[in-house]
Parts: structure tokens; C-alpha cells; sequence
């Protein structure tokens, strides 16, 4: 009875097409057309773009917290953009990026960054579940959603997105555990960006990679650079393919990085180094991206005024959504309101006006005041 | 019409489901071919196929958690945590997204789905095995908690709860599983969600109860009829969540007093809350301070102290003639 080593023949693959240095691995190189080479690249500036603008909206008290995207824009839109609007997205709560691709109008988002639930409400025909917060949690709900899909014979697969964080909580391990067993068509993107607010990749994990905890579950794992659209693409249209023709699920790590705050009531300088941030920046996936371009001369002229006239026009309508009606928190509760609900909602109709609080209002507490999970009650 | 014990008539309530609705499907561990530790989804499987009896690893969270997918989607699922014990292993998915999704969604999604789970001692089990947590959820907004009190209205309220359209957790009393069989008509029945029985008419006080508490509050009623000769009336709750305070406020408004029985720890528990309400809607009736026998403010006991903890007949009646005295 030998002691004897099993050869499980698993292998965890990095896949990188387009490096910071603008070097392409044409071999590699995905077939994707002008118009969708123009829109992937549109899609990322417009999430840049309009990040920046909410990092400015938050700071004047006209948003509250949120969770910036800023250097995880190819992460996002390069995966995003192999889903079909059939399929089913299912967000954490950094992918603001991937929620406008995916068709949320950004009035709305800043709806529900500006603390209305209506901002956080899918359009009827939309297959993406709202933001999620507590870390991992939504992931079980893609795995449900997958299995319903295969249950009912429709063919939509589903795209859940998740950070390094996440990977520590049970749920995450629970959800790949039941996708590889029930075989489901799902895809989970990891977006490592490095950090779980302030604790680094290393203290989070002790894997080499985080694809490769895909192995212990029976499904591929692959490890992307993630400010690489065109290897996440590429990475992403393969696992969708799979998982279409009923040959399971998939975990993707893109690795990538934060470059803002964890939440915007956070600061980073207090846990990682300007060096380290810099190293980063010369690995931005616009700049990467914008390169690959200009070289097929694909790059559209006025593309950047375009997209903020598209973002002011959005925080104008925005700002024209009249006030919440406190009444309406009674609405969704329950299919019908219990007796006694409809009566503490029948004493507020009765003992007060409506007292609407507008976002900017004066005389409502600032919408920062209320922290996220983590977050520091201090701002820079 | 045939007598059923309370695993036969969930059993045949979850047959009678499936076999109207290919939308509800069940699962939760050994739940298919083992038909659950108490066999209450005997032989589902056999009928209806391993994907819609599915036999789930063993991990609450997860159990939950795609059952929210699922039921996002459109599909019924109908959960079993093993043991209540267990079910804080999900109890965020419960809280966090169970109970929410239809508000964060403003109504764009809902989750119709059921958690059963047995609860509540009586079995002499381990510890996590004989505790009663309904408190918990029938705090949560967004969530109706139901505990039936035998083999028909289980049967009836089961169907009422698979095909609500918001999340329900359903207790099943161990101790009730097969200790009565009941008459239980072919066709099945509906119990409106929200609405208390009056389980025995009278006049002198009301003793309000739930689950494996109505049996010991109706021999209360007994010993107080036989030798107290008053007549007590006893409410059987069936939903402790939304709490039907019309039923309790009419009853207490008539005979004055109130007894409340739960095997929930006292602080904190449902009778603080059925108290409250019966003092918001009955006040002016009050004869007597409104009582609780529950079990007792600390943790699991062990089976061996269980019958001192938990409520039972002379406890009742104790408290019933302290309160008829006062």
C-alpha cells in the first residue's frame, strides 16, 4: 500500500494579450471588430469619466458614499460585454461601469447613490439583480439564478462579479462549491484589485492565485490581467461560450487595482504607498487601450467631450427627480401591506406632511454621514 | 379523508404543491433520496426527479442563498434547514436579501419562497436540536413566520405559504411530527397567512399560544374547566409574524385577562409583542396584568433539564389562576 501522489492534472493559466508597454500578442488577439473595439473603449472612458465626476458629486454633498471604479474599468467592461441582455448580471457594488453597459441610466445610479431606493430598481425587461453589499452574498444568488436558467431550458448564463475580499467568505466558497456540483452555467469574476479596504492580497490569502481556488471545486480557473480588456474579453467570451453549451462554470481572476478609495469616506495613504500607486497608474487600462487604438486609428475624435456632455446632462436630470415622498417606504415591504404595517403607514399619512428631503437639501444630515462596511468616519 | 400524522399531511401539502406548480421545487440536505432526517419529503424525489427534489451539499448559506436565485427567477423553491438550530449558518442570507430584495428592488423582483425547519424541544436532542428561534424572524420586516399546530391546519397553511408571494419561514414543532394523527379531507385546503384560530371558546381568559404550546395550553384549559370550573378561551396564533391582533384584541376585549405561552425564552420573545398589542387595543378590559410562561432567559439546558425549562400544564394553569386571582 504505497503512499502514492495523485497527478490531479490542474494547471492554473495567466493569460495576458495587450501589456502596459503597448506589446500585443496578435496571436492572441481577439477578432472583435471596429464598432465593438470602439464601444469597449467608449464604455471605459465613459466609466472613468463619470467616476471622477461622482468622486466630485460625493465630496459637495450631492451623492453619498460610494465605491469608486477607477482602474477596474477593463475588468469590467472587457467581461461585461460577453453577455448577452438575456443574461443575467449580478453586481457586488463597484461596477458602476458595467451597470451602465448592461443599460442602468446613470441618473439612476446616482439615484441610489444619493440614498432613493427607486435608483437601485432593474427596469422590467432587465436581467441584473441591484447592488449587493455585504461582501460574497450575492454570489449564491447567481448560482440560483443559473440553476433556474438550466431548470427552465432557457440558455441565459449568469455573471457575478466579486472582489479579492470576497474570496475569504464562506458564501463565496459555498456558491463555487454548488455551481460545480450542480454543474450550473455561471461565471464568477473576481476583480482582484489588491485590496479589502486596507488589508493587501497577502494577508487575505494564502494561494498563490485566486483562480486557482477554482481547481479544489472541480471548475477552470484562469487568471487574466485585468487592466487588459482585450485578455479579459478573450477570457470572458470563452468561459460565456462554455457555460452556454452546458459545460459549467467558470472563475476568472482579472488582476487589477484600485486607484481611488475603497469608498469615498476612505484613505488609502493610511495602508499603501504613493510608489505603489504610481507603479499602477502605468499600468492603466485606458491608457493601454487608448494606445490600441490610436495605432488601427480607431480612436474618435471629441470622444471625452462627448461623454461629459452625456454625464452633465444625466446629473441634471438627476437633480430634477423630485423629492422622495416618505410614503413610498411602505410600498414594497410586502406583496400586501399586514394590518398593522398599513396602519403605522396610514399614522404617517395622517400625523405629518410629507416631509421630502431633496439630496442637496440643507437641512438633511450629509449623505456621506452614513458609512459602508469598513469605512473610516474621518475624510481627508 | 384520511388521518395523517404532521409528516404525512407536509408531505402530501408539498405533493399536492409540486403536482400544481412545476414552478415549486424543493431542497436542503437529504431532502430527496432519503426524504429528510424526518421524512417529511418521503419519496418527492421518486415523483418528481432529482432537479426539482435536489439533494444539496451541506451548507445552509448556500442552501438559502440559491434558493433567493432561484426564486428571483421565477421558480418556488421550498427550503429545509435540517434543524432551526442551524439556520444561523443563513441567517444573513434570511436578513440580508430574503426579506429585502422586493424593497431594494422597489418591487422589480420578490422572493416567493419557504424555509421550513424543525424547531422546539420535546425529542430529548442535542443542543441546536430543541431550541425555538421564531423571535428572530418574526423581528425581520419583509418576512412572515408561520407555525401550525397540527397535521391539517400544517398542511393547509404549508400550501398557503408555498404559494404566498413573499418569503416565509414555516416552523414544524419535532415534538408534534407524530404525536397526533388527524382527519385531513383528499383535496387541499388554504389557511389565510395572518390569521389566529380561536382553538376553544370562553369567557373567564385567554390563553394564547402557538406550535407544540397549543397542546399544553388547551390541558390547561381542561384542569381549569374541571377544577377551577371557568371556561378559558385559547387562541392558537398559527402566524406569529404578521401577528393577527384583531383576533387576540377581541378575544382579551371579552374576558379580561391573558396567559401567553411560547418555548422561546421570555425577554424579548413574541409575548412582549402580543402583550403590547393586546394593551394597545384592549387596555380598558384589563382585569389583570398580562402573564408569560415561556421557557427561561439561558441558553440550551440539555434534554435532561429540558421539562423544567420548557412550559408545560401546571406552569399554565399556575400563572392562569395567578392572573384570574389578581
Amino acid at each position: 500500500m504505497p503512499r502514492i501522489a495523485l497527478e490531479p492534472r490542474f494547471q492554473v493559466e495567466h493569460l495576458s494579450i495587450l501589456d502596459s508597454e503597448g506589446n500585443l500578442d496578435t496571436a492572441l488577439e481577439p477578432q472583435l471588430a471596429d464598432t465593438e473595439l470602439r464601444s469597449l473603449y467608449r464604455a471605459m472612458l465613459l466609466g472613468r469619466r463619470l467616476d471622477e465626476r461622482m468622486v466630485r458629486l460625493q465630496r459637495q454633498g450631492r451623492i453619498g458614499t460610494f465605491a469608486p471604479t477607477k482602474g477596474q474599468e477593463a475588468a469590467q467592461i472587457g467581461s461585461i460585454f460577453t453577455l448577452r441582455p438575456t443574461d443575467w448580471m449580478v453586481p457586488s457594488f463597484r461596477e458602476t461601469a458595467a451597470m451602465i453597459w448592461r443599460g442602468w441610466p446613470i441618473e439612476k445610479l446616482l439615484l441610489f447613490f444619493a440614498g432613493h431606493l427607486e435608483g437601485g430598481q432593474p427596469a422590467p425587461d432587465q436581467h441584473d439583480l441591484p447592488i449587493a453589499i455585504p461582501v460574497s452574498t450575492q454570489l449564491p444568488h447567481a448560482v440560483g439564478l443559473a440553476y433556474a436558467a438550466q431548470y427552465r431550458g432557457d440558455d441565459a448564463v449568469v455573471m457575478a462579479y466579486f472582489g479579492d475580499g470576497a474570496t475569504s467568505e464562506g458564501d463565496f466558497h459555498e456558491a463555487m462549491n454548488f455551481a460545480g456540483v450542480w454543474h450550473v452555467p455561471v461565471i464568477f469574476v473576481c476583480q482582484n484589485n489588491q485590496w479589502a479596504i486596507s488589508v493587501p492580497l497577502k494577508k487575505q490569502t494564502h494561494s498563490r492565485t485566486i483562480a486557482q481556488k477554482a481547481l479544489a471545486y472541480g471548475l477552470p480557473g484562469i487568471q487574466v490581467d485585468g487592466n487588459d480588456v482585450l485578455a479579459v474579453y478573450a477570457a470572458s467570451r470563452e468561459a460565456v461560450e462554455r457555460a452556454r453549451a452546458g459545460d459549467g462554470p467558470t472563475l476568472i481572476e482579472c488582476v487589477t487595482y484600485r486607484l481611488g478609495v475603497h469608498t469615498t469616506a476612505d484613505d488609502p495613504t493610511k495602508y499603501r504607498t504613493a510608489e505603489e500607486v504610481a507603479m499602477w497608474e502605468r499600468k492603466d487600462p485606458l491608457t493601454r487601450f487608448r494606445g490600441y487604438l490610436e495605432k488601427r486609428n480607431l480612436l474618435e475624435e471629441g470622444l471625452e467631450q462627448k461623454v461629459d456632455d452625456e454625464i452633465a446632462e444625466a446629473i441634471r436630470r438627476f437633480e430634477a427627480t423630485p423629492p422622495a415622498d416618505p410614503l413610498v417606504m411602505f410600498d414594497h415591504a410586502y406583496a400586501e401591506l399586514p394590518a398593522d404595517v398599513r396602519a403605522q403607514r396610514d399614522a404617517m399619512a395622517a400625523s405629518e406632511p410629507a416631509r421630502p428631503a431633496r439630496p442637496d437639501a440643507n437641512d438633511s444630515p450629509p449623505p456621506g454621514a452614513t458609512p459602508m462596511r469598513g469605512q473610516r468616519l474621518t475624510r481627508r | 379523508m384520511a388521518k395523517l400524522n404532521m409528516v404525512k399531511a407536509l408531505n402530501q401539502a408539498l405533493f399536492q404543491e409540486m403536482e400544481r406548480d412545476a414552478d415549486v421545487l424543493v431542497l436542503g440536505e437529504d431532502v430527496g433520496v432519503d426524504g429528510g432526517v424526518f421524512r417529511v419529503t418521503d419519496d418527492l424525489q421518486r415523483k418528481f426527479g432529482s432537479q426539482r427534489v435536489i439533494d444539496s451539499p451541506l451548507a445552509e448559506a448556500a442552501i438559502i442563498g440559491t434558493a433567493v436565485g432561484m426564486a428571483l427567477y421565477g421558480l418556488k423553491p421550498v427550503c429545509e434547514i435540517q434543524f432551526s438550530g442551524f439556520a444561523f449558518q443563513c441567517f444573513h442570507q434570511i436578513e440580508n436579501h430574503c426579506a429585502r430584495y422586493r424593497m431594494r428592488s422597489q418591487g422589480r423582483f420578490h422572493v416567493p419562497m419557504v424555509i421550513r425547519m424543525p424547531y422546539g424541544g420535546g425529542v430529548r436532542a442535542l443542543e441546536h436540536h430543541s431550541e425555538s428561534e421564531e423571535q428572530f424572524y418574526a423581528h425581520v420586516p419583509g418576512l412572515k413566520m408561520v407555525i401550525p399546530s397540527g397535521p391539517r391546519n400544517a398542511r393547509a397553511l404549508l400550501a398557503a405559504a408555498i404559494r404566498d408571494p413573499d418569503p416565509v419561514i414555516f416552523f414544524e414543532a419535532k415534538s408534534l411530527y407524530h404525536a397526533a394523527k388527524e382527519e385531513v379531507p383528499d383535496e387541499s385546503e388554504i389557511l389565510p397567512i395572518g390569521r389566529a384560530q380561536v382553538a376553544r371558546e370562553g369567557n373567564a381568559l385567554t390563553l394564547i399560544a402557538y406550535g407544540a404550546m397549543l397542546r399544553v395550553a388547551l390541558e390547561a384549559a381542561d384542569v381549569l374547566r374541571d377544577e377551577d370550573g371557568v371556561a378559558v378561551e385559547v387562541i392558537d396564533l398559527l402566524t406569529v409574524s404578521p401577528l393577527d391582533r384583531e383576533t387576540l384584541v377581541t378575544s382579551v376585549k371579552k374576558t379580561g385577562r391573558a396567559v401567553i405561552v411560547h418555548e422561546a425564552p421570555k425577554s424579548f420573545g413574541p409575548g412582549a409583542e402580543i402583550a403590547t398589542s393586546i394593551m394597545d387595543g384592549a387596555f380598558l378590559s384589563l382585569e389583570a396584568p398580562i402573564r408569560r410562561v415561556t421557557a427561561y432567559d439561558v441558553p440550551f439546558v440539555g434534554f435532561a433539564r429540558e421539562k423544567a425549562n420548557v412550559p408545560d400544564v401546571p406552569r399554565v394553569v399556575s400563572a392562569a389562576r395567578e392572573t384570574l386571582a389578581f
